[in-house]
């Protein structure tokens, strides 16, 4: 795997067990909208950054259909909770539990974030 | 009746008019389909279909969309029907019925709904090849036929309601047309000689000539025995190649008659309160063929579906009874509105007229009022608006003084009476008589929040349609009184409908989103991150408007990218593995073979899944997010531009070979389709967009299915809009005809933009069309007469689209800070998405679908047809 080159400025970090995983710069996140990242095991993670700069990171695999695209979704805020929704059949994860908010029973992995 | 075990006694209906079908209904309704054998003899090739609205097929209505039938509910009840094997003998005695293809039925209850047959006057010649009644769709087909081979100029004998609609179709169909009443005024029945006036002149207006208080003495023929005029009462001569009969029609009470039932001196099968036949008990009449316990012959369909219920409820044991009914009707004749209700013609002792005529605007209104100041009826031609109310109040003293109720807005004191000041027992539908504690009561008992939910509740409005009107404002004030709060709002984030985002952003030139939401949003939404449903909807709204409001129309420019659907992102049709597919712009479907050659490459060398689309273009599917870039590269070197297919915007303009090589063919249909779709291109709308172009009336580019479709003719081009395909299918509306190439453009660009002005997100033109106050009407007021006088400012916005169009993938290839998104990760760029994975299927390979822990079943090996496609 080619890993971008690191430059200076802020970087986003995920949390895996006991490490904190330079994802990239935070920069490459546009507001409102996600980027995927690859994990060193093979996984993915959605990450995400809203206007007043809170970030956030999901497994990209949507449940619903088994294809990485959570990414690509459209984030939005659902009574002050932030979500993206899938963008194959629409169905809402809330960014910061991994809950899916039209089906209660499904829930996606999160990842604790922070840019540094 | 008695029934043996597994013998169940058996209901036989003559007839699946409109009121056998209501009476079917009310069969099953009352558990009766079950308990019984239902036989129905029907003489029409085609099931029950709504003949009120026969006229509609002129205007594009196609016999399926007026059937009033749903086959499979009827096999689902177990009702056996006959189509095209009318009844033609009935033994009382055996309680046999006999149908023409020789089946014998016996019954236990007999239903004769046979209805009615058109009057022919017995005039020398009415069987001259030309003449036509005006009752079927198989009337209307042969007249069609006629008109569009043989005939210039028809002749319409009777200048009823039957009548003044035939002479509109034909008019329709392109004839001069006439109307003979023998009567003399218009509509003799329903309105009274000011009515009449009115009435005429505006008829006369619309181009049709009208000759009353004059009979038909012969039709006239030429030597091949066809039509070539008629000769009148007072002793001139019209010249006429058709002839349509419509003076009337009398009950069809011949299979009675035949088997010894009593029917009365004019006809129609004579039957008590309950329907059921004065000879027999085991016989029922209902509907047009019936004469009621009231010693009348019921024309209306409302009365039919009455006595429908009626005969059902008797033959179920319950109580009901017909012992008359409403003859209150309103109708669009023309374009003209006409109604009456009540006493029209004021025939009770010591009742007064309340008049108010305008000729010169074609309005008369007339209210008959009694000594005490009860509302006893009237009649209402060229403004029908307050019939709702009027009817409801009839048989009452209204609240306000009778003539605040004729005289029109603006003079002296306009009174517009609410529904909320009806009483509950007031009849609003009086097709399926549902009255106002019917409507209310389905909003606050059967928590029904809107019209479309009331409707389906009470079935009010289902019918005519002429009450839905009353009906909206009549829920809008109930959810209002019950304290219920309509939201309008486009999603939880604004309280504006789509059509008021537009207007704001227009007039205020707001080009951001996060602008937009941060003064315009609901309090709680605004500064917050908007949602999925108003993101798209507004970047869409910005995009429309793009020129006109500064903003830039390049859909990926700064925060517009934030708010774009992932397909709009990437500029191409997520699939359902995660990768996209990838459709280039092939105008009207022409394609060179060069050009057909660099598909063929690309696909190859990507390996990319190909498939001819519904739109005349080709798909290349399974392009992974960063293989895009590089296939979109090639395309446009190779001259092509974005097909759009994953915008809500303009597809394509499919079309048919046209006159260039088709020997039908009456225009270049591809020219024009190349034209289209070149024009509105990267037009952003609520919804996506379609459109066909035809070369000549066999419509093999199937336009009547676009959101606008354009019909060659020999005198330029017709165009229809509202069509759609898909789940629910309908046949676009004629909006204007015989257009010349510029007007053609021109009405269609006010169209389009009218429709995304005013529509609602992901609201396509066909149930645009539906929704809108006014209708199919309003827009062609609109766009055709400029009755808003906005079509400037409409054909401004069209022509600053079209001047800035840029094509997005040419901008996007060009630019390396946008195609640095084309990624599957941000950290490992050049690395292909793992999840997307592809397997061999028929010489090309389909998506590898990952393994699901919920959801969708996985096909099994069960699921293999014998002889099936390989997989």
């Amino acid at each position: 795997m080619t890993l971008a080159p690191e430059t200076t400025g802020l970087k986003v970090r995920l949390r895996l067990s006991d490490d904190w995983f330079t994802a990239c710069e935070l920069s490459a996140l546009l507001p409102g909208r996600g980027v995927a990242a690859l994990l060193p095991d093979g996984g993915q993670v959605a990450l995400f950054r809203d206007r007043d700069g809170g970030l956030y990171a999901i497994d990209n695999r949507d449940p619903f259909t088994g294809a990485a695209v959570l990414s690509r979704g459209l984030t939005g805020s659902h009574r002050g909770r932030p979500f993206v929704a899938s963008p194959l059949l629409k169905q809402r994860f809330d960014l910061t539990t991994g809950e899916c908010l039209d089906d209660g029973a499904i829930r996606v992995e999160t990842y604790e974030v922070k840019a540094a | 009746m008695t029934a043996t075990p597994g013998n169940p006694p058996t209901i036989v209906l003559v007839g699946h008019g409109m009121v056998g079908q209501r009476f079917l209904e009310a069969l099953a309704e009352r558990g009766l389909t079950r308990t019984h054998r239902v036989v129905v003899l029907c003489e029409e090739p085609r099931p029950a279909y709504d003949r009120v609205q026969l006229t509609s097929y002129f205007s594009g209505k196609t016999p399926e969309d007026l059937s009033l039938t749903d086959l499979a509910l009827l096999a689902e009840h177990g009702v056996e029907l006959h189509v095209g094997d009318p009844a033609v003998a009935v033994d009382r005695d055996a309680r046999k019925v006999t149908a023409r293809s020789g089946l014998v039925v016996g019954y236990d209850v007999l239903v004769l709904a046979t209805g009615s047959y058109p009057f022919v006057p017995p005039v020398p010649g009415r069987d001259a090849e030309g003449c036509f009644v005006y009752r079927t769709i198989e009337d209307l087909l042969a007249i069609e036929a006629y008109a569009r081979t043989r005939a210039r100029t028809g002749a319409v004998v009777g200048g009823g309601l039957l009548g003044l609609e035939a002479a509109g179709a034909l008019k329709g169909l392109g004839l001069a047309s006439h109307i003979v009443e023998f009567a003399p005024r218009l509509m003799p029945v329903q309105v009274d000689e000011g009515g009449g006036a009115a009435l005429l002149r505006t008829v006369e207006e619309k181009g049709l000539s009208v000759r009353t208080g004059v009979g038909t003495q012969e039709i006239v023929t030429g030597e091949d025995g066809a039509v070539t005029g008629m000769k009148l009462s007072d002793g001139s001569e019209l010249a006429t190649d058709l002839v349509v009969f419509s003076a009337g029609v009398r009950p069809r009470d011949q299979l009675a008659r035949d088997c010894g039932l009593a029917v009365g001196e004019r006809g129609g099968v004579a039957v008590d309160e309950r329907c059921r036949t004065l000879t027999d008990p085991h016989v029922f009449a209902i509907g047009e063929c019936a004469l009621a316990a009231d010693g009348r012959v019921y024309g209306l369909v409302a009365p039919g579906y009455e006595q429908a219920e009626t005969a059902a409820a008797a033959i179920a044991a319950e109580d009901a009874s017909f012992t008359g009914a409403d003859l209150s009707t309103k109708l669009k004749l023309l374009g003209v509105d006409v109604a009456s209700f009540g006493d029209a013609h004021g025939t009770a002792d010591g009742c007064l007229d309340v008049v108010y005529s305008d000729s010169r605007a074609g309005l008369y209104k007339k209210l008959v009022v009694g000594r005490d100041g009860t509302l006893l009826g009237g009649i209402l031609v060229g403004d029908a608006e307050a019939y709702g109310t009027l009817r409801a109040f009839t048989g009452s003293v209204p609240p306000v003084s009778p003539e605040s109720l004729v005289l029109p807005a603006g003079a002296g004191a306009p009174t517009q009476l609410g529904p909320s000041a009806l009483p509950d027992d007031a009849v609003i539908c009086s097709c399926h008589n549902v009255t106002k504690g019917t409507i209310r009561g389905a909003v606050t008992e059967h928590s029904c929040t809107t019209v479309p939910e009331v409707k389906k509740c009470t079935r009010a409005g289902t019918g005519c349609g002429s009450c839905v009107k009353v009906l909206g404002r009549l829920v809008t004030a109930e959810l209002e009184a019950s304290g219920v709060e309509v939201d309008q709002g486009l999603c939880g984030c604004f309280a504006q409908t789509r059509e008021e985002l537009y207007e704001i952003v227009l007039a205020l030139r707001i080009t951001s989103y996060r602008d937009l939401l941060d003064r315009h949003g609901r309090d709680g939404a605004r500064g917050g991150e908007g949602c999925e449903v108003c993101k798209p909807a507004v970047g869409s709204i910005i995009a429309s408007l793009a020129p006109a409001i500064g903003a830039s129309g390049y859909v990926l420019d700064g925060e517009q990218a934030a708010l774009q659907d992932t397909n709009d992102h990437f500029l191409a049709n997520l699939q359902r593995n995660g990768s996209y597919s990838v459709v280039p712009r092939i105008p009207g479907g022409e394609i060179a073979p060069e050009k057909l050659i660099v598909i063929g490459e690309i696909a190859r060398d990507f390996g990319l899944y190909t498939k001819i689309t519904g739109g005349q273009r080709i798909d290349m599917f399974g392009a992974r997010v960063e293989q895009l870039p590089l296939i979109w590269a090639r395309l446009v070197d190779a001259g092509f531009e974005s097909g759009h297919a994953y915008g809500k915007s303009l597809r394509t303009v499919k079309s048919c070979v046209g006159q260039t090589w088709c020997r039908y063919g009456v225009q270049d249909s591809v020219r024009m389709a190349i034209d289209l779709e070149l024009r509105y291109r990267g037009l952003r709308s609520p919804h996506k967009l379609k459109s066909a172009v035809s070369g000549c009336a066999r419509e093999c580019a199937e336009a009547r299915s676009k959101d606008f479709g354009v019909i060659a003719t020999s005198n330029g081009w017709n165009l229809y809009v509202g069509g759609n395909g898909g789940a629910t299918p309908r046949h676009a509306d004629l909006l204007a005809q015989d257009l010349s190439d510029a007007e053609l453009v021109r009405l269609i660009d006010r169209f389009l933009m009218f429709y995304i002005r005013t529509a609602d997100k992901l609201e396509r033109t066909s149930t645009w069309l539906e929704r809108i106050p006014g209708g199919l009407d309003h827009v062609r007021d609109v766009v055709v007469h400029d009755s808003l006088g906005i079509c400037d400012e409409l054909e401004s916005l069209m022509r600053a689209h079209v001047s800035h169009y840029r094509d997005e993938w040419a901008e996007t290839v060009n630019d390396p800070e946008k195609l640095a998104r084309f990624v599957s990760f941000v950290n490992a760029p050049g690395m292909p998405d793992p999840v997307v994975g592809f397997v061999p299927e028929r010489d090309q390979m389909k998506p590898d679908l990952p393994l699901l822990d919920i959801g969708l079943r996985r096909p099994s090996q069960d699921d293999l047809l014998e002889g099936s496609t390989r997989r």
